[in-house]
């Protein structure tokens, strides 16, 4: 047994003479997955959290050192389960700029991609607001969010075969283009959903008894944020305006008119549980406009013609040349990294780190909970829209 | 601050022999730094005003293999205010036992966000991390033999008793 672990055993056998320890997870509904949080309480008041993870370790890097770069894309895809199509970007993008090919990836191929990409940011939110909801109380905008979370579902069912974990971009093209008519169901989609935004707003954003619960409950100032690695929108919710999607502008973001939500404090203070909560509704927006503009482009000068075909630059064999690279991209949660280690001779890598934006977001839940009540733990918790597949990987 | 001015920032101030080696074939080029003063380093590029990185993206434990016999730890950083990145590399020589872990000082007190990675570093590859105040295993088991992610682990057989399949 080393040391930390002794150490550990005794911090718990001694706060359970004072103090209780309650076990919150691994199957509690509010900790959003399999995590298990031990908390030492004292009364109703947190003195203390310990986060207990690997319940959902499912070995992503050993499997990605054993596998080739494109047979490792169905593993990113259940990493963050809620927004696959982002993890896929982001690997396939590090694996087409290590092959010198990203260049050449046609625009029509880049901007669906943005476009499904996008579709499934606002999938994962939708669930971070539906799910936050119900952990405050509001059981009904839970259900109004899961109904346009559907539609979404079975759009990119129909591009790809599958509902959530799509297989979808794969290095060098696509596994198939767009299903004829699919642009057009995907306007009708946008038009539908727009006004359910506001009926939204009008039930959970404004809600008084919601801005009660959330409103200067789990502050996290921007320093803290910045030290401990919190990315997406947990650090624009903090009050800083940093987007991957533009300080990196990969892709055809650049292309894109975007805002960047970040939070103002409006009903607290800046980097409170509502401003994260906020940032989330507002980029739903952004992310409508961008599809919006990426159908405009697909129905316009990149229409699809008989004889385009999405595998044509797929390369035969993906031996990247010797190197490490580092590649980074705003997934739906935060900053999500590949570390990838070629030596140049083999199709399979020697060395692959995923950096989930999750696992780093969820580490400063120790240091902003503390003393906080139980109850306000979970407003907390919810805030933070982790995904365990991503946390443990 | 380019490649070439944060190498010349730090060799004035550790002294040249900080840098022992960078790598520049590849799409991002690497500066290794001398192992043992890592720490000092990292506090030095976050705090310094011309360089501000004060974000560690990522930090990742590396085994270079079974002939090399080293283990080595990557770290990503970026720079917020300048939107740069920076790859810093350590490493050093190991015999695999697994009553002698190679060792490297901790940058937890400098960025809170390697005190998570670090256990991951720990758990996954044997990397022990001189001043991390709570490096228990993260992923797997308390009770788990071995380090998984290294080239020369054998798949446990049975966990508590209970065969693997």
């Amino acid at each position: 047994m080393n040391e930390a672990l002794q150490r550990y055993t005794e911090k718990i056998a001694n706060a359970a003479v004072e103090d209780m320890v309650l076990n919150m997870g691994p199957q509690h509904p509010s900790t959003h997955g399999v995590l298990r949080l031990e908390l030492i309480t004292d009364g109703e008041i947190v003195k203390e959290v310990i986060p207990h993870l690997g319940y959902l370790h499912r070995c992503f890097e050993k499997h990605a050192e054993s596998l080739t770069y494109q047979q490792t894309i169905p593993f990113t895809d259940r990493m963050d389960y809620l927004a696959s199509m982002n993890n896929s970007h982001a690997f396939v993008m590090g694996v087409e700029r290590m092959m010198g090919i990203d260049k050449d990836i046609p625009k029509r191929i880049e901007y669906i991609r943005v476009l499904v990409c996008e579709l499934n940011r606002i999938a994962s939110h939708l669930i971070a607001i539906g799910t936050y909801g119900i952990d405050i109380g509001a059981f009904t905008p839970f259900l109004w969010c899961f109904r346009d979370r559907e539609h979404i579902m079975g759009m990119l069912e129909w591009a790809s075969g599958s509902r959530m974990l799509y297989n979808y971009i794969w290095v060098g093209g696509l596994f198939y283009d767009l299903p004829v008519g699919f642009e057009e169901r995907c306007r009708e989609f946008v038009d539908y959903f727009k006004p359910k935004m506001v009926e939204l707003n009008q039930l959970l954003t404004d809600n008084q008894v919601f801005i009660s619960r959330t409103a200067n409950v789990g502050v996290l100032p921007l320093d803290v944020a910045i030290n401990h690695g919190c990315s997406g929108p947990m650090l624009r919710g903090s009050g800083l305006k940093w987007d991957l999607r533009r300080i990196d502008g990969y892709s055809i973001y650049p292309e894109l008119e975007f805002d960047i939500p970040v939070g103002t404090g409006l009903m607290g203070t800046v980097g409170d549980c509502w401003d994260r909560y906020k940032v989330r509704i507002d980029e739903i927006e952004q992310s409508l406009k961008m599809v919006e503009q990426c159908l405009d482009r697909l129905q316009k000068e990149l229409k699809r013609t008989p004889e385009f075909d999405p595998r044509a630059k797929m390369p035969r064999k993906i031996i990247p040349k010797a190197q490490d690279y580092y590649v980074r991209c705003e997934g739906a949660k935060g900053e999500l990294g590949f570390y990838f280690m070629a030596d140049g001779k083999s199709e399979i890598p020697t060395r692959v780190k995923s950096r989930g934006p999750s696992f780093s977001n969820l580490s400063v839940l120790p240091e902003i909970s503390k003393g906080v009540m139980i109850a306000d733990l979970i407003a907390i918790v919810g805030s933070i829209d982790f995904v365990l597949g991503e946390v443990d990987r | 601050m380019s490649f070439e001015g944060i190498k010349a920032l730090l060799a004035a101030k550790f002294g040249a022999d900080i840098i022992v080696g960078e790598e520049t074939g590849g799409l991002q080029s690497a500066l290794l730094i001398d192992a043992d003063r890592i720490a000092e380093v990292c506090l030095e590029l976050r705090n310094n005003p011309e360089t501000y990185f004060d974000f560690l993206s990522s930090l990742s434990g590396v085994d270079y293999g079974i002939e090399v016999g080293k283990f080595g730890v990557v770290y990503h950083l970026a720079s917020i205010p300048y939107k740069t990145q920076l790859t810093l590399k350590i490493s050093k020589e190991n015999s695999r036992d697994l009553a002698d872990l190679p060792s490297f000082p901790s940058i937890f007190s400098v960025y809170r966000s390697a005190d998570w990675h670090e256990r991951e570093a720990y758990d996954m590859l044997g990397i022990f991390f001189e001043g991390h105040p709570d490096l228990r295993r993260i992923l797997m088991p308390d009770d788990w033999d071995g380090f998984p992610l290294r080239k020369d682990y054998k798949n446990a057989e049975y966990y508590k008793g209970i065969k693997i399949d």
